[in-house]
């Protein structure tokens, strides 16, 4: 399956990065291969409005079925809601040992934003 | 002829000169306050509110038997206020700015135009001054559209007083440019002199003459008089910082009303403003 984890950097080893519409950096990663793309998020990240939702949009044609992070706001969220993509927000440390404890069984998921819009 | 109250710092005294200058000129008078987040001019007027219109602004609405979920509506919008998302396609109408772009994008002409409102125009008069303001509705974040919406109750022939809203963000500019002269409202403190540079930079942008009100003029320094003579922009008025004046304020008093002196002060004051708009108007620098 297909994830993506919000990051600071364009590899497995950067930490994840708490924000996710305006983070450097989203990676992809096959959770069986640990295969893993890193998207440059820069168009999200400089948005003047819509960061969140224009990565939602971004990680949702990548093909992603769940997203780890560690601030999701609610336009992000009803984003990734629509497009299929389950939450799990806290998300800390680096970006394969998030991975890792998804394949363990580690990570809960959020049914609700756990961040304040903003204008 | 329109005059925008402008100010950049909030509190300087924009309403009380716009409802003074109001009161003060003879002849047909309109006072527009523009400060639709916070509008309050007509608790110094106190019209008799006669009419109101509800003003809304076009956002998207989707036919998803028609929608193919191409995406060209997404690919317009730099506000990222329509997405497609795997089998659906979601309009966030609160970032929509309305420029209608997306509809006529759609190659399946799938999108149709519903309204969000915006919020409310009021109308009504007192003593012969039109009076016209509006209200942003409660949670909703976008300003200048209704403020152009007010700005169309502007008459020829009236002289229109702008009460614009503090800054120098969308909502001010959407408040002063057109207009034929920015009367500029600060006082002499360094947050009034550093808000005051950000409000004529962007007069100067919009290429508007503008002058000077010093209010609470006896306090703070000169800073904000050097500033204004290196620029050259001319000082029209001072208004001293008197307990008088704010106890008629805390009542709800117009200035020019409440003691001798003031409304020939403020009819000086919109004379010498026509006669600086009419010098720029016939190509003469008022500097």
């Amino acid at each position: 399956m297909k994830i993506a984890v919000s990051s600071t950097g364009k590899d497995l080893d950067s930490p994840v990065e708490p924000r996710f519409g305006r983070a450097p950096y989203l990676i992809i990663v096959d959770t069986d291969t640990l295969e893993f793309e890193a998207l440059d998020n820069s168009a999200s990240m400089n948005a003047f409005k819509g960061a969140g939702i224009q990565a939602a949009a971004m990680i949702s044609r990548k093909g992603a079925r769940v997203l780890l992070t560690g601030y999701c706001g609610p336009k992000a969220f009803e984003a990734l809601e629509a497009a299929k993509i389950k939450v799990a927000n806290n998300v800390t440390g680096k970006v394969k040992e998030a991975v890792t404890a998804f394949n363990g069984g580690l990570i809960s998921f959020s049914d609700r934003p756990n961040a304040e819009a903003h204008w | 002829m329109i005059i925008s109250v402008a100010s950049g710092k909030g509190g300087t005294g924009k309403t009380t000169i716009a409802t003074s200058m109001a009161f003060s000129v003879e002849g047909a008078v309109q006072l527009l306050d523009c400060d639709v987040e916070e509008p309050n001019a007509h608790l110094f007027v106190r019209p008799d509110i006669t009419g109101a219109e509800i003003i809304y602004t076009p956002v998207p609405e989707v036919n998803m038997n028609r929608c193919t979920l191409c995406g060209t509506c997404s690919e317009i919008c730099r506000f990222n206020a329509i997405v497609v998302l795997g089998e659906t396609i979601l309009p966030f109408t609160e970032l929509c700015h309305g420029c209608g772009g997306c509809m006529l994008a759609c190659p399946e002409k799938a999108i149709r135009e519903t309204g969000r409102e915006l919020g409310v125009i009021e109308y009504g008069s007192r003593k012969g001054l039109e009076f016209i303001h509006g209200k942003l509705r409660i949670g909703e974040a976008m300003a200048p559209p209704l403020i152009r919406k007010v700005r169309e109750y502007a008459k020829p022939g009236f002289l229109t007083i702008i009460d614009a809203p503090p800054g120098t963000s969308c909502p001010v500019i959407a408040a002063m440019s057109g207009a034929d002269f920015i009367l500029l409202v600060t006082e002499p403190t360094p947050f009034g002199l550093h808000d005051l540079k950000l409000a004529v930079g962007a007069v100067k942008l919009l290429d508007i003459p503008c002058g000077l009100v010093i209010n609470r003029s006896d306090i703070g320094d000169g800073r904000v008089r050097e500033y204004a003579l290196a620029e050259n922009i001319p000082v029209l008025m001072e208004i001293p910082f008197a307990r008088g004046i704010a106890e008629a304020y805390s009542r709800g008093e117009v200035l020019a009303q409440i003691s001798s002196g003031w409304k020939e002060k403020f009819q000086e004051l919109s004379e010498r403003i026509k006669n600086i708009a009419r010098q720029k108007s016939a190509g003469t620098s008022y500097a």
